[in-house]
Parts: C-alpha cells; structure tokens; sequence
C-alpha cells in the first residue's frame, strides 16, 4: 500500500474512519489498520489534534512566540536545555533555528500574565538560557495550514461545460 | 422581421452542442450533485492571482502586443522546450483568448471551402462547427474503445482523401480521457507525412498524464513544420476563467494566425497574462500537488464504475472517465436523463462528443472525494433499481 497517500489523506483530516480510507483508496480495512500502526509505531505519526481558532472559542487564551538565545552543552550541544524547555506544557511548538536566536518556543497560557510568569519564572532561569524575546500573538490568520478569518472561496462553476 | 433570411445559412445550420442540450436539463436542477464539469475545481495557485493583483497595482490596465506580451512568449518557448521538447521560437508563438480561440483561429487560417478537417471523435465540440462555418467538410473517424480509444494510424489514412487538409488531434482526450503511445503518434506521424497534411494537436491537458509524460506530436522528427500545437492555462493551472491559451506552430502559419486575431480580438487580457508568466515559471509544484490529486479520483472512479458493473477502461489522461453504459439496455440520452431524473446526478451523455459516444457517458473527477463517493453511491444505487425493474 501507499503510505504516503494514507498520510495525505490524515493530514488533511484526521477523523477519517478507516471504512472511508479504505474505499478511496482500495485497499482492505485490515490493511489500512495495520499501515496506520506502522506509521503510529514508527512515529510517523505522532499525533491527532484539532485545528481551533481560539479567537472565536469565547475562552481566554493567548500564544506567544518566544526568542531563546542559549549556550549549548558539551557532548549535548543543544539537546538537554532543549528538552527541558520542550517538557513544559505550556510550550506548544519549539524549533532549534538558524540566526540570531537559537530556539523558537510557542507558549500558550489564559493570560498575557500567565506567559510572561512562565517566561519570568520558569524559562529565563534555566542554566545555559542567556536572554529572551517574548512576542505576544495579536491574531492568527492561518495555523498548521487552515486559513482562519477569510472568507470561504466557493465553487462557483456552472454545473455541465464542455 | 424574417431573422431567418438576415442570419447566414452556415450559422443557422451550425450543430448546436450536445453539452448545452444537456445543460439546459440539469439547469431545472440546481441541487443536483454534478459530475458535468469540463474544469478543474482548485482554485487558481495562489502565486498566480498574487502576480495577476500585482500587475493591477501597477497599472498594468492597457493591451498588449497583438502576440501577447514578450516576457510570456519567451516563458512559452521555455515550457515548450522543457516539457514537450518543443522548439519554438519566440516569433512561433503566441497568445490567445484560451485554447478555443487557437482551435478557431487555426481551423480559419488553413481550411478552405470544400477542404476536409479529419476529427477523430469523440472529442471537444468545437472543431466541427468552426471548420463548417469556415466551409470546410468535417471527416468524423471513431477511436474505438477496444484500442483504448488511441485513434489509430490505419483509420485516419483511410479517411483521408485529395481534399484533405488537416487532422484534429486532442489527447490527452476530453471526454475519453485517451492518451496516445508513442508508437501511436509515429505511426500518425508517417501518415501525416506521406499525405501532406496539417496536424492540429489540442494539447490543453498535457499536463494531465497519470502513466508518465505527454508526449507532442511536433516533437517527432519532421513534425514540428506541420503541426500547430494549442495549449492553454486552464487546465493545467486551473486557469479557466482567465481565458489564457497559446498556439505554437511554423513562423507563416503562426503570422496569418495573429493577422486574423488583431482584427478579431486584438490582444488576450493584460492581466491574465502577466498571472501566465507566473504559472509557467514558477508553478511546477501546484501543478503536480493537482495531477497527484486527480490520480487517486480517477484509479477511484475506474474502480466504483467497474465494481457496479458499467465497464470502464483506464483512462491515463485529462480529468474524465467514460463509462459504456449499454449494458443498461438504455441509450446514452436515456441513462443520464434517467439518472439526472431519479438520483440527481448530472453526467454528460457520450453523444454529446460525437456520433461514436453513443453507449458512453462522460463523468468528470474534477470533483472532491467525498463528492465523488456520494455520486458514485446514487449511480450504483441507479443501476440496482434498473436491475430490479427489469427483473420484475
């Protein structure tokens, strides 16, 4: 089977039930079961989530994106303060990156207070960080692909052309 | 006021489209679920309508050369190069109001009173009626689905007589979604030669090939001289509404072709035309992220089709399957008037696209999956009831 088209078909939409997957694709629900457990197991992939535009859920939220300049270890270069960075559950997504900054950490928390007690408190002291830049998120047009605050672009084609 | 005695003969007598019969139908049924569409259903790539805005801002607002903006034919002659093997130059291009205009402007250039247009059916409905409004004679040959609907060498040499003066190719085909070998095209190629004819090669879904590369007839050896290739943006970028096409052929032809579009059209839209430069240049990736797309409809459709019973050949081209119906016992008109009637589901009939279709329907995957499903699921839902009513 087509791992790659299985994926395709996840990205997109993660509740796809394994009855649909098999009938667009052709293939056996056993099959389809068994190469997502392949892919689960192999941490292909590694996660379900939901897309939420949280501007429009009524619910007190705000992300940030957070600069990290740090000092890499010896034998660890850059992985140990990394991983205790990423261990924090208000850190959504965390990237080492090229240029000025070493990491890129996203936090989510209810209040503008809560992120900056959790980059205060938490993140700035951690050995090895030496400075941060905390940037607050204002408002979300497109998350992990989805296009948030436009208006929908309808199929406008006639019904029967040549 | 007797219009009839105003209106030329050849207009009044021209065939009206079996497409726009059909359409008029499934009008009455606005909540049909259809699989009528002769265009893709991507919005147009972004980086396009990025580049088309752009020019507005710039005041981009005036016409363009007759032959369309420099900057894209020379874009065209790189694409035609790099993707067909083409060797155009830049003074054996240019652009069009979509292919159709190409197709009429070519049939206009060389087909005189009483020259004979081989079609090889089914196809596209405009070739006939341009080449009898021109006075020319339509020569129709039937690609037959035992050899995959691939029009084969033999069939057009024995319809081709003293009078005839061009063969209309369109693969990969609309409505059968054919695609020649190329065997096939060789083979084309040496009857072509032998009788010294003119070759229009609509290739407006080149970039729509599942089983490798489309392959252009003006790229064999001793081809290009007598072949004008028409290609346009509209399906291969999901351009349709853009109105954007090209003909690229032999510099004499190429300039009687712009002498009849200055006085009819002047010039294609500014606007769409700096978006086409956009779409051949940087645009490779949309264009495979959609023909990887249409992939997994169309394997989906052959299967559903043939698994319901209607035997339906793989096609490896365009965005069309076509299924043979007659195992209904019904006539093309009859099955899809039936089914539009009792399921909603609107598919075009075979007829619509020549004599040959008869037996045929034309079902388009330019549609979502889950739309695809839920069709799939009435015409299946279709057939059953047939079965049943005939049984009883």
């Amino acid at each position: 089977m087509n791992g790659m088209l299985l994926l395709h078909y996840l990205e997109k939409d993660a509740r796809r039930s394994v009855t649909d997957l098999a009938d667009i694709l052709g293939e056996s629900e056993k099959d389809i079961q068994s190469q997502i457990r392949y892919l689960e197991d192999n941490k292909i992939i590694v996660g379900y989530h939901t897309v939420i535009n949280w501007d429009r859920a009524n619910n007190d939220h705000v992300d940030a994106i957070i600069e990290v300049s740090a000092k890499p270890e010896r034998d660890s270069g850059y992985d140990k303060i990394a991983e205790r960075i990423a261990k924090f559950p208000e850190v959504t997504d965390m990237y080492l990156m090229s240029g000025k900054s070493e990491f890129f950490v996203s936090v989510s928390g209810r209040t503008m207070r809560e992120v900056s007690d959790f980059v205060g408190q938490k993140l700035a002291p951690i050995d090895g960080v030496q400075a941060t830049v905390t940037c607050f998120v204002l408002k979300t047009y497109k998350r992990d692909g989805v296009l948030m605050e436009f208006e929908q672009e309808e199929d406008d084609r006639q019904l029967v052309t040549p | 006021m007797d219009y009839d005695k105003l209106l030329t003969k050849r207009a009044r007598e021209m065939r009206p489209s079996g497409i726009r019969k059909f359409f008029d139908l499934v009008a009455e049924m606005p909540e049909c679920i259809s699989l009528g569409v002769g265009e893709p259903d991507f919005q147009t790539p972004w980086d396009i309508r990025d580049a088309a805005i752009h020019s507005l801002e710039r005041g981009r607002t005036k016409y363009t050369a007759n032959a369309g903006l420099k900057g894209l034919r020379e874009e065209i002659c790189r694409y035609m190069h790099r993707k067909y093997n083409i060797p155009a130059q830049v003074n054996e291009v240019f652009v069009t109001v979509g292919g159709s205009e190409a197709i009429d402007l070519a049939i206009r250039a060389l087909v005189e009173e009483g020259d004979e247009v081989i079609i090889c059916e089914p196809c596209y409905v405009s070739y006939e009626p341009i080449t009898t409004l021109t006075g020319g004679v339509p020569v129709h040959i039937a690609a037959r689905e035992e050899n995959d609907f691939r029009v084969q060498a033999d069939e057009i040499e024995a319809a081709i007589t003293p009078r005839t003066k061009m063969l209309v190719l369109a693969y990969p085909n609309n409505p059968t979604g054919a695609v020649l070998r190329h065997e096939d095209l060789e083979a084309i190629a040496e009857v072509v030669k032998r009788h010294d004819l003119i070759v229009l090669s609509d290739e407006i879904y080149a970039e729509l090939v599942y089983n490798g590369r489309h392959e252009s007839i003006a790229s064999l050896p001793g081809m290009y001289e007598r072949t004008i290739t028409i290609n346009g943006f509209s399906k291969a970028f999901s351009m349709t509404g853009w109105r954007l096409g090209y003909a690229v052929g032999p510099k004499p032809i190429i300039d009687i072709m712009i002498k009849i579009h200055q006085s009819c059209i002047m010039a294609a839209p500014t606007t769409s035309q700096y978006a086409g430069i956009v779409a051949l240049r940087d645009c490779d990736d949309d264009v495979e992220h959609m023909r990887r797309e249409y992939d997994i409809r169309r394997k989906f459709c052959v299967r559903k089709l043939n698994e319901m019973g209607l035997h339906t050949f793989e096609p490896f081209g365009a965005f069309y399957v076509f299924p043979d119906i007659s195992s209904s016992g019904m006539s093309s008109d009859e099955f899809c008037e039936k089914l539009l009637e009792r399921k909603h589901v609107a598919i075009v009939p075979g007829t619509a696209f020549g004599a040959c279709g008869e037996g045929f329907a034309r079902i388009s995957y330019a549609y979502s999956i889950d739309h695809l499903r839920e069709a799939m699921k009435r015409i299946e839902e279709f057939l059953k009831e047939l079965k049943e009513e005939q049984n009883s």
